[in-house]
């Protein structure tokens, strides 16, 4: 349960951090809050040559509340993001979502771009990120690069980044038209969820316009559920039959899997009750 | 191949300390074994337990989950530097009246985060929730702990 022997490097600016990725890559593990990586190291389930520890990478730790997004830098604590009260005035599901991680002797550690760049199907963040419709910069030492939600995860543990490139911010685009709500059910606060939703409507009075939904933990990667997205268009939010439509349509629609923490139609379940309990919240109707 | 060696600062219990750690060396072991600060207690060394929970630079987080050399120029705390045997911290006092510990495994790592909810100025609810949710105890069912923090806070948090 201790760490093998790795090289260590320390890099002091962003230049010099892009310069070892390009140097080591694929041989090497980028070390941001720890909280993946470590246990990995500890377990040797993760046995790297070099680690790059970026924590000392001067402004990636940067929050930004721009018009039309909330950009992080990747080196940011989540601890500090859940805190923030412009974060929460702009997308409060989003520091809702915050909360939901771990515990907060973790999220003193956790970094938004090392959650988001470990890519686990079961991690609040990258869900949260999908029904946003958000987007992650990924830098290289030849440039930069914005790669949505949708084109950066592939499967567990598993993104387009190039080895040679390091996650440097993360946006949440904050269209004022969206509410959003998320929420999760774990067997303990602070696991890992069974199921998490993260549900945002436009609406026009209590018309639907556009309606976003997506979960985690029930596939290899977070989803968007497109048939109960296009469930919800044009119909009148207030009425619990058409919440009810769409909680059933999401629950058709999604593929979970069987496994040890609980059967494919179990998740099904889960889905759709929170598919039901968001859309009752965002319908302002107590579930 | 042979890990390198580097020499860190760190102020631990308010002194200055500097000591030559291998770069994989867990924060959690340098603490014990170089500094011989054993209130600091290892559990799962994963980052689930919160045994060896310490305060960094004034958050709580897992000794288990840092790497010491990550450590360099931090402000470290662990249960040392509460109360000592004849002068128990509010807090411990509170855990000894209430029967809040059994074994003792796990009650350095609570304190600790308990340390940073009370200075955090954390309410009732999320201390006995979000921050004692970050531990594990298998001894006392967890109704102690509630009884002592609920103690602690009613007597010694300004609300």
């Amino acid at each position: 349960m201790k760490p093998p022997v790795f090289e260590y490097r320390d890099p002091r600016s962003l230049d010099e951090a892009l310069g070892l990725l390009n140097e080591y890559g694929d041989d090497s593990s980028i070390l941001a809050g720890g909280q993946s990586l470590i246990p990995l190291l500890n377990l040797r389930l993760a046995r790297p040559d070099y680690v790059i520890d970026i924590n000392k990478v001067p402004g990636l730790d940067t929050i930004e509340v721009l018009p039309g997004c909330v950009r992080v830098g990747a080196l940011t604590r989540i601890r500090r993001l859940e805190r923030d009260p412009k974060i929460r005035a702009v997308a409060p599901a989003l520091s809702d979502a915050f909360q939901n991680i771990a515990h907060p002797q973790i999220r003193s550690r956790t970094t938004i771009g090392g959650n988001i760049s470990h890519a686990d199907p079961s991690s609040e963040l990258p869900g949260v990120l999908a029904a946003y419709d958000g987007r992650v910069q990924l830098t290289s030492s030849s440039g930069s690069r914005w790669v949505s939600w949708s084109d950066f995860f592939v499967t567990v543990f598993t993104t387009t980044r190039e080895s040679n490139e390091l996650l440097t911010a993360v946006e949440f685009p904050t269209d004022q038209n969206f509410s959003y709500e998320f929420e999760e059910i774990a067997r303990r606060p602070g696991d890992y969820p069974l199921a998490g939703v993260c549900a945002g409507i436009s609406l026009d009075g209590s018309q639907v316009r556009a309606a976003r939904l997506s979960a985690i933990a029930i596939a290899d990667r977070p989803i968007r559920m497109t048939a109960a997205e296009s469930a919800l268009v044009g119909v009148d939010i207030s009425n619990a039959a058409v919440r009810q439509a769409a909680s059933q349509a999401a629950a058709a629609e999604i593929n979970p899997m069987d496994d040890e923490h609980g059967s494919a139609a179990f998740r099904r379940g889960l889905v759709s009750t929170l598919v039901k309990r968001t859309l009752d919240r965002l319908a302002g109707v107590p579930s | 191949m042979k890990s390198e060696i580097r020499t860190i600062a760190m102020t631990v219990n308010g002194e200055q300390v500097s000591v030559d750690v291998e770069v994989r060396a867990l924060l959690s072991d340098v603490l014990r074994h170089d500094l011989r600060l054993t209130g600091t207690h290892v559990g799962c060394e994963h980052g689930v337990c919160g045994a060896c929970t310490i305060l960094v630079d004034g958050e709580s987080a897992r000794s288990c989950l840092i790497l010491a050399v990550q450590a360099d120029g931090s402000t470290i705390e662990t249960v040392e530097s509460l109360g000592s045997v004849s002068s128990l911290s509010a807090l411990q006092e509170a855990f000894r009246e209430n029967h809040g510990l059994q074994c003792g495994f796990c009650t350095s790592g609570i304190l600790m985060s308990l340390c940073a909810a009370e200075r955090h100025g954390e309410d009732l609810e999320e201390t006995l929730g979000e921050v004692l949710g970050g531990h594990i105890c298998r001894c006392t069912g967890y109704q102690n702990i509630r009884a002592a923090i609920e103690a602690h806070w009613a007597k010694s948090v300004t609300q």
